[in-house]
């Protein structure tokens, strides 16, 4: 078999003859996902809902809509739930049948989040899952898992630190990772 | 189809392989793969989730995220070589003219779906109990559009189930586990 490269190559090259693609439009596309969208997407919703009571309730209420307020929208975000982490209750996302993920406030998914691994055992086992990827949680608290099986895409609203006070909301921002909403992770004072 | 691809509850894998701070593409190739399949790939998002579904089980576990969308992009073109690039953009939500058949709280059946082509019914969860906790909009159905046989569009429900329900007395306790179903899965418990 041939190499992925060389495979790519040559489908790339029979779509372009066909007048199907051009390769700006493929680099457009790829520029767009490397820079324009990403995790700092999400965090800055997550940090306006710490800051924000207001805009807090809408979130939860109507998470497309409120993640619409700041820009974000699109491709595998059409229909948003937010999740909300507490001291009682840790909410996880997966997808057991691919790898689906809200694109416009998280970026393309990382390599674990596709892997087997994750797929297979998060929906079976979360609280070993999760204490082997570093996140050991309490017996009470509980451990909702959220298979985004559909359309629908799942962001968590992490738990803000209580050392954070004082923060403006880049400096919020900057602690606030893309593990920690999918729920694999928790926000940490220090980053 | 059971397939390879449905993946949850299957035993027997090690570790997540988890680290941090990855590249959006490790390789070139998969970026132009991505973009190709995004610009060019399928007739719409269903017939190319079935597409991947269909990579040989082997290929699909050991290839890679990017790898399996190579394979199906492949398988793409070749079922498809008319592709004229006119992939449906306008999402897959739908307004539909009825109410929906469960209301939050209800207790739902999973149905055995059993189907050789595609569907987001996935195998742990069926002929299963659990509970409508949202009920969402309606969305086109994977299972039918996937094949070009209409959007028979649904409402598709978050149902809730316990971890016994689904896994037995070996469940770990205290977690919960939702997923989103579309309507022609489900039956109402009497």
């Amino acid at each position: 078999m041939p190499s992925p490269e060389l495979r790519t190559e040559a489908i790339e090259t029979l779509l372009r003859e066909r007048g199907v693609i051009t390769s700006e439009a493929v680099d457009a596309v790829i520029a767009h996902y490397e820079r324009d969208v990403g995790p700092r997407n999400g965090a800055r919703v997550v940090v306006r809902a710490w800051v924000d009571p207001e805009y807090k309730r809408r979130l939860l209420a109507d998470g497309t809509a409120a993640i619409a307020e700041l820009g974000y929208g699109g491709p595998q975000g059409e229909h948003m739930v937010v999740v909300e982490n507490g001291p009682r209750v840790h909410n996880v996302v997966v997808c057991t049948l691919c790898s689906c993920y809200p694109w416009p406030v998280l970026g393309l998914p990382p390599a674990w989040y596709k892997s087997p691994e994750y797929r297979a055992r998060l929906v079976r086992e979360p609280r070993r899952v999760l204490a082997e990827m570093g996140l050991a949680l309490p017996p009470e608290v509980e451990i909702r898992v959220w298979d985004s099986s559909a359309e629908i895409r799942y962001l968590v609203l992490p738990e803000r630190p209580t050392d954070t006070t004082g923060l403006d909301e880049a400096a919020l921002a900057a602690l606030v990772t893309r593990d920690a909403m999918i729920g694999v992770a928790k926000v940490r004072a220090g980053g | 189809m059971d397939g390879i691809h449905d993946l949850g509850g299957l035993e027997g894998f090690g570790p997540v392989p988890y680290r941090t701070g990855e590249p959006v593409f490790h390789h070139s190739w998969e970026g132009r793969v991505f973009a190709l399949m995004l610009l060019a790939g399928a007739p719409n998002i269903d017939a190319f989730r079935h597409a991947i579904e269909r990579v040989d089980p082997v290929t699909y576990l050991t290839a890679g995220y990017y790898g399996r969308w190579l394979a199906a992009l492949e398988r793409s073109v070749a079922e498809k070589p008319a592709t004229s690039g006119t992939r449906s953009q306008a999402g897959s939500r739908r307004a539909v003219g009825y109410a929906p058949r469960f209301r939050v709280g209800q207790p739902v059946l999973v149905k055995e779906v059993r189907t050789p082509g595609h569907t987001r019914c996935p195998g742990y969860v069926r002929r299963r109990r659990g509970v409508v906790e949202i009920v969402h909009p309606a969305w086109v159905f994977p299972d039918t559009n996937a094949h070009g046989l209409g959007e028979r569009p649904q409402y598709v429900y978050c149902v809730g189930f316990d971890g016994r329900e689904l896994w037995g007395d070996g469940a770990e306790p205290g977690a919960r586990f939702h997923i989103d179903l579309f309507e022609s899965y489900l039956d109402a418990v009497a």
